[in-house]
C-alpha cells in the first residue's frame, strides 16, 4: 500500500497544492485572503503528515496551526481593520525584490545540495492496527521529558507577557 | 518519499525567506515566519520516517513555540498599532541612529 502509484500521484500532488498556495500567500495584498492561503498550505501539509505515517501530529496540525493560530492571526487582522488594501505600497522596492530573490535562489541552491545527501533507509510502515501515538508519547514522557516540562513553563509566560503588553496604557 | 518531502520543505522555507525580505506588513511577515516553522516541521517529519519517533516530538515542540510566539508577536503588534495606527514596519525605526 505504502509505495503503490495513487499513494505517490497523491502525494506529490499536495506537496504540489502547498508549494503553489504558499506562492500565492506571498504575493497577495489583502492579509485575510493571504491568511486563507496560508491556511490551505497547513491543510496540505497535514495530508503530507498523515501520508507519512506521522497522524497524530497531522491531526494537530489542523487543530493548532490552522485551527488556533491562524485564527488568532485573522482576529488581529480584522481587528485592526487591516482588510483593506494599504494606501501605501506594501511591496518593497525593486531593489529589496531583486536581493530577496538572489537570496532566495542561493538558499534554495544551498538546500538543494543538502538535500541531495545520500540518505539511510526509511523505517518500515507500521501495521494499520497499531496504535499511533505510542512511539511519540514513549520519547515525549521519557526522553524528552524535561523539554516538556519547560514547554509549559514557556506557555505561561508567553501568556503572561501577551496580556502585560496588551494591557500596558500609553 | 523522504527527498520529495525535504524538497517541498526547501521550497516552503525559501518562499517563507522571500515573503520576509519583500513585505512591509508585520502580520504578513510573521505568517511567512511561520510558513518557515512550517517548512522545518515538514522536514522533522521526513526525517522521522528515517530514525524514528523523536521528529514528531519535535515538530510538537515547535507548535507549541509557535503558539507562544504568535500569542507574544500579536500582543506587540497591537500595541504597536495603538501607537502608530499602522503595521507597517517602514514606522518602526525607533532604535535607527
Amino acid at each position: 500500500m505504502p509505495n503503490g502509484f495513487v499513494f505517490e500521484f497523491l502525494f506529490y500532488l499536495f506537496g504540489l497544492i502547498a508549494v503553489v498556495s504558499a506562492a500565492i500567500f506571498v504575493t497577495r495584498r489583502n492579509p485575510v485572503a493571504a491568511a486563507l492561503w496560508l491556511v490551505n498550505t497547513m491543510f496540505c501539509l497535514a495530508a503530507l503528515y498523515i501520508m507519512m505515517d506521522a497522524q497524530f501530529v497531522g491531526a494537530i496540525q489542523v487543530l493548532v496551526y490552522a485551527g488556533a493560530i491562524m485564527v488568532v492571526f485573522l482576529f488581529v487582522v480584522m481587528l485592526l481593520n487591516l482588510g483593506l488594501p494599504p494606501s501605501v505600497a506594501d511591496l518593497k522596492g525593486k531593489g529589496a525584490r531583486i536581493f530577496a530573490l538572489l537570496a532566495g535562489l542561493i538558499m534554495l541552491a544551498e538546500v538543494m545540495v543538502l538535500v541531495r545527501q545520500k540518505l539511510p533507509a526509511e523505517l518500515a510502515w507500521l501495521p494499520r492496527e497499531t496504535n499511533v501515538t505510542t512511539p511519540i508519547t514513549d520519547s515525549l514522557f521519557r526522553t524528552y521529558l524535561l523539554p516538556f516540562e519547560i514547554t509549559s513553563v514557556l506557555l505561561l509566560v508567553a501568556i503572561v507577557g501577551a496580556v502585560v503588553l496588551a494591557k500596558r496604557r500609553g | 518519499m523522504v527527498p520529495e518531502a525535504l524538497f517541498f520543505s526547501a521550497v516552503l522555507f525559501v518562499i517563507g525567506v522571500i515573503g520576509v525580505l519583500t513585505r512591509r506588513n508585520a502580520i504578513i511577515i510573521f505568517m511567512c515566519v511561520e510558513l518557515m516553522l512550517n517548512a522545518v516541521n515538514l522536514s522533522f517529519i521526513g526525517f522521522s520516517r528515517l530514525y524514528g519517533a523523536g521528529g514528531q516530538v519535535f515538530v510538537i515542540f515547535v507548535m507549541s513555540v509557535a503558539a507562544a510566539e504568535a500569542a507574544v508577536g500579536l500582543a506587540i503588534i497591537i500595541a504597536i498599532f495603538r501607537h502608530h495606527e499602522s503595521v507597517d514596519l517602514k514606522n518602526i525605526n525607533l532604535l535607527k541612529g
